[in-house]
């Protein structure tokens, strides 16, 4: 069953291709250091949760397109995959953002003003 | 019987043809990986929608406080870092271990790129990079289940059921399935079950990773002719990697 092996070629490295995958690492990570420039200096509000999400759809796209290389294969491809996931970000979006408040609404639930005092210092644990 | 029947050699769907230039194998890890999404996506919707039906907390963030009464904010909860007791560290810890993944999938990447020239000794090289790194996030994930199950030095008090016991006042350290320090008990519950979740994909990516290193050490894929089973594990990978940075986000972020 052993085939022979001795005429495997070993093509030479493309210089530039491992570069772009290089170029790739570091737009992930500066993506990464921006969204942490937000979470340092922005307060929580309906703004930066529509940056962050928007900068994790711009992480996603980079990474499904150049490391698992959808962005290269023939459309259908593309589509099939990327069309449910559209779905379903609407369906998330219609979820968090309507259903979440309005299930809020029907139950009273009401946000809290001030923190709570009811701790205890534990250096015995 | 006067019309026969041609056939058309250009039709795309017309069978005998790859349409979409994929392999068999290859096209069901991209529809495996879409169920997964999915599955993915309803444990996100849930921890969507029950934080934001949840109590939020409105005051000063500096203020803040833990209780069982509102969600907590989230960068108060992830701000421990290994040897660092007492100090903040908001999200960096986290921070590290999206790096560690992000860093595993460019050497998952760098395997694949060198799969694609037959080259042994790089896939060798690079599926053990990416290995270590699979290694080194599952590390840093048990310390974070390890410090987040027992907890901060200061206790929150709240009601809980103990053993089947209505306990009134109980002084809550750490976070169980039942109840934790941190805010509705819901809150830790999401958290050990998506991020349980996705450390399970990260585990299991982690053994396929070793059993490709070994079939690809042993030269099984230069006697086939081709490394395209690095390149369908190299997607599952980067899927779980893809996860991470939405689980992240919503997590640990918003």
């Amino acid at each position: 069953m052993e085939q022979v092996t001795s005429n495997v070629v070993v093509q030479p490295v493309d210089k530039a291709k491992i570069r772009g995958i290089w170029k790739v690492a570091l737009i992930l990570f500066l993506i990464t250091v921006i969204e942490y420039a937000f979470a340092f200096t922005m307060d929580a509000g309906m703004l930066r949760t529509v940056i962050f999400v928007g900068l994790t759809i711009v992480k996603a796209w980079f990474i499904v397109s150049e490391f698992m290389h959808l962005g290269h294969e023939v459309k259908g491809l593309i589509y099939s995959i990327i069309l449910p996931m559209v779905f379903i970000l609407w369906l998330i979006v219609a979820l968090v953002n309507m259903e979440g408040a309005a299930i809020k609404d029907a139950r009273g639930i009401v946000d809290v003003e001030q923190p709570a005092t009811e701790h205890v210092g534990g250096e015995e644990h | 019987m006067a019309t026969t029947a041609t056939v058309n050699k250009k039709s795309l769907w017309g069978g005998g043809i790859a349409p979409f230039k994929a392999s068999y194998g290859k096209l069901m890890m991209w529809f495996f990986l879409l169920s997964d999404a999915f599955t993915f996506s309803g444990l996100l919707i849930t921890y969507a929608f029950l934080r934001w039906s949840a109590p939020a907390y409105k005051g000063d963030p500096e203020a803040f406080t833990f209780s069982t009464e509102y969600w907590p904010i989230p960068e108060k909860v992830y701000e421990a870092f290994p040897g660092l007791h007492g100090v903040e560290a908001p999200l960096y810890f986290v921070g590290l271990m999206t790096f560690i993944l992000i860093l595993s999938s460019v050497t998952m990447v760098l395997a694949v790129e060198a799969g694609h020239r037959m080259d042994k000794k790089g896939v060798v090289k690079w599926m053990l990079w990416t290995i270590i790194g699979g290694f080194a996030f599952l590390s840093c994930q048990a310390w974070e289940w390890s410090h987040f199950i027992s907890g901060t030095d200061i206790a929150t008090i709240g009601d809980v059921v103990k053993n089947g016991i209505w306990v009134e006042n109980y002084e809550i350290i750490g976070a169980n399935l039942s109840f934790n320090q941190y805010g509705p008990p819901a809150f830790a519950a999401l958290f050990f079950f998506i991020t349980g979740f996705h450390g399970f994909h990260v585990f299991s990516g982690v053994l396929i990773n070793v059993i490709i290193f070994f079939n690809a050490a042993s030269g099984m894929y230069e006697r086939r002719g081709h490394y395209e089973m690095v390149e369908k594990v190299g997607l599952y990978w980067h899927f779980v990697d893809l996860v991470w940075v939405f689980v992240f986000t919503f997590f640990y972020l918003i």
